[in-house]
């Protein structure tokens, strides 16, 4: 029981720290997040639906295509949501975000419509025998995948040039525009960056689950809160927040029922917080007033 | 002259009044997840409607007329609905109830203003049994007591069942199974290995059926619709796990091989009529007149979800005799027709004073089959080799 528990939380928890990667990217260049991370999931999900399931294109051009589309969804966000607000020195991008999203899902209510659809990848639900517990190679691809995206991410943050430049522009945007740092571009890459990652989890998790216009919402919920779990500095802390969300999630449900397991996962979130209130792998920020 | 002229007009008017039509009306979910439920319903009634009007009407020559509102699977929006049929159109029956909460909203309306309330779809226990003194509400479909009593009975016949796991979603219809199957186990002296909740946006439920499976459950019993069941069955494809599943009637509402995969099958859930098969001669005239006025349907594979047209086309015949037996649309004496109503060859059964005062459904658990989807087919279990 703990080893099947353990791969579900596992692969649970994968997809809540790939949505909170995207937390992470767009508070690391700009202090603004996108709230509705969940629709921007949903987008994903049902975007690689219609291009391969009604559209019959093969699996890979159809997520090619989709995580385009959700980059560019992370753009109107951006432009429409987020800067208008935050160019002002206003906190009103935390709500237009939001309102955003219930506008992209009630969009695709109407567009895709109400009936839940299924995401059959016959190779994805194939089944095999890990140390004797039967798990399907989708549930392995998804952490691997989550851990190799924050890899990358850190080592593009910390390594590169361009990562450099955008952790840069949260530090001093005036500073790194005088640098020749092309700042609104910068944070424009950061929400389109974001959104493609929520739509990569979308994409992934469609097969395990049933594409429809609401699917993110709990997911989004869920992302936020591992997040700030993890520290929305540090892009393995937040991943390794999702994996130990994930995993606690299933552990509670497998030993103690399922009526105990918001209870507890949410209430464990409150106590971890009190007692690190930067997050389990966050640093705590100066502020220079 | 005058006088002449008046007795002219008043005689012209009687035979006018006599032909007034007897307004149905119907508040179902005509958008929406449930949209096809609520047609197929629609299609039941106007069929048994086109019959009763082609063979005279009701009443001395009144034609019914069927008038339909959505309720969007809403509550508020089907007391809206009801009011306005009620007290605008005056409808003689109000037929309707496609969701429980939307049919549980309509009851005290209908109960409170004594005016007939007949639902040919919801589950719910309490919408006939509703506590009140003068109960106006009538159901022709299955009862979630009376399922969760079948549902044990064909565990333990054809499963052999002696430990019988719940995997229950978790909302009020969940919580009104669970009651409903553990008082069946109990009348049977049996215990479940174990009662497992989960939410309907759930992803994975494997940790909820693992600790089933480790309490050794035998047969698992299954309430959710077709979204969350799909989850259940896709979580037990991944642990490797299938024992036999018994299920309410949730799978049928919407497209379940597409959501679960090649493991729907394996899931057994109750109908209350299926058009496959050998038909009785109420069946072959119901499909006939189905594949008559409706082109889309070609043969019984297209009458989908066929316990809604089967449900809706018995619940207006019985309520056909009501109002004859009433000889009056007027709400009390259409109730107390209802019990008037003696031997009737219907569609699902050959019905035996289907209602008395204190019995408002009609039809038992012995009248419930259980079916499998096969494709995209509902089939009798047993049928496809």
């Amino acid at each position: 029981m703990i080893g099947s528990a353990l791969v579900s939380g596992l692969g649970l928890g994968s997809m809540y720290g790939l949505i909170a990667l995207g937390f992470y990217v767009t508070y690391a260049v700009s202090s603004t997040v996108n709230f509705a991370q969940g629709s921007s999931m949903m987008l994903g999900a049902v975007f690689a639906y219609t291009f391969a399931v009604k559209f019959g294109w093969h699996f890979v051009p159809a997520a090619a295509m989709s995580l385009v589309l959700c980059a560019l969804y992370g753009l109107l966000v951006e432009i429409v949501a987020v800067r208008p607000f935050a160019r002002r020195g206003s906190n009103a991008w935390l709500m237009a975000t939001v309102a955003l999203g219930i506008v992209a899902d009630n969009t695709v209510l109407f567009t895709f419509g109400r009936e839940p659809r299924g995401f059959v990848l016959p190779w994805a639900s194939e089944g095999l025998m890990v140390l004797g517990i039967h798990v399907s190679k989708m549930q392995l691809a998804i952490p691997a995948f989550g851990l190799g995206l924050a890899a990358l991410l850190h080592w593009f943050a910390r390594g590169t040039k361009y990562g450099k430049a955008m952790l840069a522009v949260v530090q001093n945007a005036d500073a790194a525009r005088l640098m020749g740092i092309n700042v609104p571009l910068a944070i424009m890459a950061a929400y389109a960056v974001s959104t493609a990652f929520a739509g990569a989890a979308g994409i992934m998790i469609a097969p395990l689950f049933n594409v429809h216009s609401d699917m993110g919402t709990l997911f989004g919920l869920k992302a936020f809160a591992v997040a700030i779990l993890g520290g929305l500095t540090s892009a393995w802390g937040v991943m390794l927040a999702g994996l130990l969300f994930g995993i606690v999630e299933s552990l509670i449900t497998a030993f103690l029922g399922s009526s105990y397991t918001q209870i507890l996962t949410f209430t464990l979130v409150i106590v971890a917080l009190a007692i690190m209130p930067n997050g389990l792998f966050g640093r705590a920020e100066l502020k220079k007033v | 002259m005058k006088r002449l002229l008046i007795s002219l007009a008043l005689a012209a008017a009687i035979p006018a009044f006599a032909q007034e039509p007897i307004k149905i009306g119907l508040v179902t979910a005509l958008s929406g997840q449930s949209a096809r439920a609520g047609e197929a319903i629609t299609r039941g009634l106007q069929v048994a409607i086109d019959e009763i009007n082609a063979k005279g009407g009701l009443l001395n020559g009144r034609k019914l007329e069927l008038l339909r509102r959505d309720d969007e699977s809403i509550p508020a929006k089907g007391v809206i609905a009801a009011r306005e049929l009620y007290f605008k159109e005056k409808v003689a029956v109000l037929i309707g109830g496609l969701d429980s909460p939307v049919a549980l909203a309509i009851v005290p309306i209908a109960n409170e203003n004594k005016m007939v309330f007949m639902d040919p779809w919801a589950a719910g226990t309490p919408i006939t049994k509703n506590g009140a003194k003068d109960n106006y509400v009538f159901r022709v479909s299955a009862v979630d007591e009376l399922v969760d009593k079948a549902m044990l009975q064909y565990a333990q016949k054809v499963y052999k069942a002696q430990k019988p796991g719940m995997i229950l979603v978790n909302n009020p219809w969940g919580e009104s199974n669970e009651k409903g199957l553990t008082a069946a186990l109990n009348e049977r002296k049996m215990k479940p290995a174990g009662i497992e909740k989960f939410e309907g946006n759930d992803v994975d439920v494997v940790p909820q059926l693992s600790r089933l499976k480790s309490a050794g459950t035998d047969v698992l019993f299954l309430v959710g619709n077709v979204g969350p069941s799909s989850q259940v069955v896709k979580s037990l494809d991944r642990m490797g796990w299938m024992p036999p599943i018994v299920s309410h009637w949730g799978p049928a509402g919407g497209r379940f091989t597409e959501l679960a995969g090649p493991s729907a099958k394996n899931v057994h859930f109750v109908q209350t009529y299926s058009f496959f098969g050998n038909q009785s001669p109420v069946g072959q005239k119901v499909l006939k007149a189905l594949m008559a006025k409706y082109p889309d349907i070609k043969g019984a594979g297209d009458v989908t979800p066929a316990v809604g047209v089967a449900n809706a086309y018995d619940a207006m015949m019985l309520s056909a005799l009501a109002i004859q037996n009433a000889g009056s649309t007027e709400g009390k004496k259409v109730r107390d027709g209802y019990y008037k109503i003696g031997k009737y060859e219907g569609l699902i059964k050959t019905y035996n004073k289907p209602f008395t005062p204190q019995n408002h459904d009609a039809l038992t658990e012995n009248d419930y089959v259980w079916a499998q989807f096969i494709d995209n087919q509902i089939l009798p279990v047993g049928m496809h080799k």
